[in-house]
């Protein structure tokens, strides 16, 4: 091949694992993307060179206006919908690797040529290229809530998904064998079964397992992109697929741990189920008084104490809640009170989803802390205040070998010395499951809209 | 041919090897950011689809080809605005607003 084409590939692949290095520490990361980007500058420079592509003038007509489309929705969407934003560029990835396989077979085949070799990664990529495509999509729907967000389950639905990968396996070793001669209805079977076996995936899945699924799938499309690399012989994206693979499955593991349910759980058996097969059982702790406070006692409290401990969930987004938050911390900084924010792996609806958030409200980056490093800091914290959180600081899950959720990692914010919770109403989780921190004596609750309890709150600090 | 394969699956696990010692190392703050970014990344297949496009005639595999450069554009050039948006936002310290 082209030796421009292939060094040009080389500081491509050197580019994007430098990129990956500077991803490491929050000071270097902006960087680290732009040299990443330049990588793949580079990689599409010599592609374009050496494929003559501008000539083809709808070849360079569509990169335009994918480029622009692109730009525009990533530049448009609000941080908040962010996590479906991170969905649906994952699904065009998986999407982009499912055609160019079928393209490739597709051509491959009306020539007669066939190689089980190129057969097996195309059929690969097509297969969970495909997942990642439909799965994407309707991720990106629940989370845009245009689809309901609960977890749809039929009966058979193991039944059906285990037919249809094994359907989808035997139509592969047919084509793989007899590769080329057969008719080629039988890959575009092969496509649509994939393509529904991505939505099979996603839709018994429920909000509060997203950070695990859009993990999940942007692993795959790494994997995907890695075994289109195989099929075109192409080296940069065998490596850079390999990266993605990795990243995603670690991700993927990381979620799962912090919600402490293997991933095959996660992904076929929905949670809502599960949790309701659990309450059923009686965990039933809580018949305790709930305490409400009123504005001004939250004020008071906040005022008075010396350390408080800020812990946000989904809740906060959905609220869009975080300039009142970092509004709060500044108020509460001026009465040199230290505020911290302690955040769980799994809250919000993606990796790093409040990290994210609290960003765009300017809430500095050394005040967050993850979970290991909040949790021994409770016994000594004055005032939590949990806001839109609340499965991850269920202390069910330590001390209630019954509950759902034991053994699931969770903030202790029980043992601060006291604790508002700021919620919309006494409705359980996403989880479906009683939370015995709200019957906790230590424990007041502020019921009402994130949004404008906190802002009550910041206009009553000013009155203390 | 068979070498060719290897020296494939060579650079595939080493890649695996490298890829996994760098990220396991991202802190969770940055999280978001890594899953935008390397979403980013796995857009090069973009070069894959062009490759494709320039080879392929006949209707149904120049529609397949375009529809791929399509979806990879999207995904490389989105991908990498998203990230760039996100980490814009992260800052050490509240004095340290951006100047606008």
């Amino acid at each position: 091949m082209n030796i421009v084409l292939q060094i040009g590939y080389l500081l491509t692949a050197i580019l994007f694992i430098l990129g990956v290095i500077r991803l490491r520490s929050p000071a270097t990361a902006r960087s680290g993307n732009l040299i990443a980007a330049c990588g793949m500058g580079i990689a599409f420079i010599v592609t374009i060179i050496r494929y003559h592509s501008f000539s083809l003038p709808l070849i360079g007509v569509t990169i335009i206006v994918g480029a622009i489309v692109g730009t525009y929705a990533a530049k448009k969407v609000r941080m908040t919908a962010m996590p479906q934003m991170v969905a649906l560029f994952n699904g065009m990835g998986g999407g982009a690797a499912a055609l160019v396989s079928i393209g490739k077979l597709h051509s491959l085949w009306t020539h007669g040529i066939s190689s089980p070799g190129a057969s097996i990664s195309a059929l690969f990529t097509v297969l969970i290229g495909s997942i990642s495509f439909t799965g994407s999509l309707l991720a990106f729907g629940k989370l845009q809530e245009w689809v309901s967000g609960r977890p749809v389950t039929f009966g058979g639905q193991k039944v059906v998904n285990g037919l249809l990968l094994l359907i989808a396996l035997i139509l592969g070793v047919v084509m793989t064998i007899s590769g080329g001669r057969q008719d080629l209805g039988m890959l575009w079977l092969y496509v649509i079964i994939a393509a529904a076996g991505g939505l099979l995936v996603v839709l018994p899945i429920g909000g509060a397992d997203m950070p695990v699924v859009i993990s999940l799938l942007n692993a795959f499309t790494g994997l995907a992109a890695a075994a289109t690399g195989f099929l075109l012989a192409n080296n940069v994206l065998i490596i850079a697929g390999a990266l993605v693979g990795a990243s995603g499955t670690i991700l993927t593991q990381q979620m799962s741990r912090a919600m402490n349910r293997p991933i095959q759980n996660i992904i076929f058996g929905a949670f809502g189920k599960l949790a309701t097969a659990g309450g059923a059982g009686g965990v039933g702790a809580t018949d305790g008084v709930v305490q409400t406070a009123t504005v001004e006692d939250v004020a008071t409290i906040l005022a008075y104490a010396r350390t408080v401990v800020i812990v946000p969930g989904y809740g906060l987004a959905v609220a869009r809640a975080q300039q009142e938050v970092r509004q709060l911390m500044e108020k509460l900084n001026q009465r040199s009170v230290t505020v911290r924010f302690g955040i769980h792996p799994v809250a919000g609806r993606m990796p790093g989803h409040m990290n994210v958030l609290l960003a765009e409200a300017d809430v500095p980056y050394d005040n967050l802390y993850e979970m290991d490093a909040i949790n021994p800091q409770f016994p000594q914290t004055d005032v939590v205040l949990v806001i839109g959180a609340n499965d991850v600081t269920n202390p069910a899950a330590r001390n209630q070998p019954g509950s759902p959720l034991y053994g699931m990692p969770i903030l202790n914010v029980d043992q601060a010395q006291r604790i508002i919770v700021l919620k919309r109403s006494m409705n359980p989780g996403f989880a479906g499951i009683d939370n015995p921190l709200y019957i906790n004596p230590k424990t007041s609750m502020l019921f009402g809209d994130a949004k404008s309890s906190l802002s009550h709150v910041i206009r009553a600090l000013d009155e203390v | 041919m068979v070498n060719h394969l290897l020296i494939e699956i060579y650079i595939f696990v080493l890649a695996v090897f490298v890829g996994f010692q760098l990220i396991s190392k991202v802190p969770s703050v940055l999280h978001t950011p890594l899953m935008s970014a390397t979403n980013a990344i796995h857009g090069i297949i973009l070069v894959g689809a062009i490759a494709l496009a320039a080879s392929v005639h006949g209707a149904v595999d120049v529609t397949i080809s375009v529809a791929a450069v399509f979806l990879a554009t999207l995904n490389v050039v989105g991908g990498y605005v998203v990230t760039d948006r996100i980490l814009g936002m992260f800052k050490k310290k509240s004095a340290e607003r951006p100047t606008e």
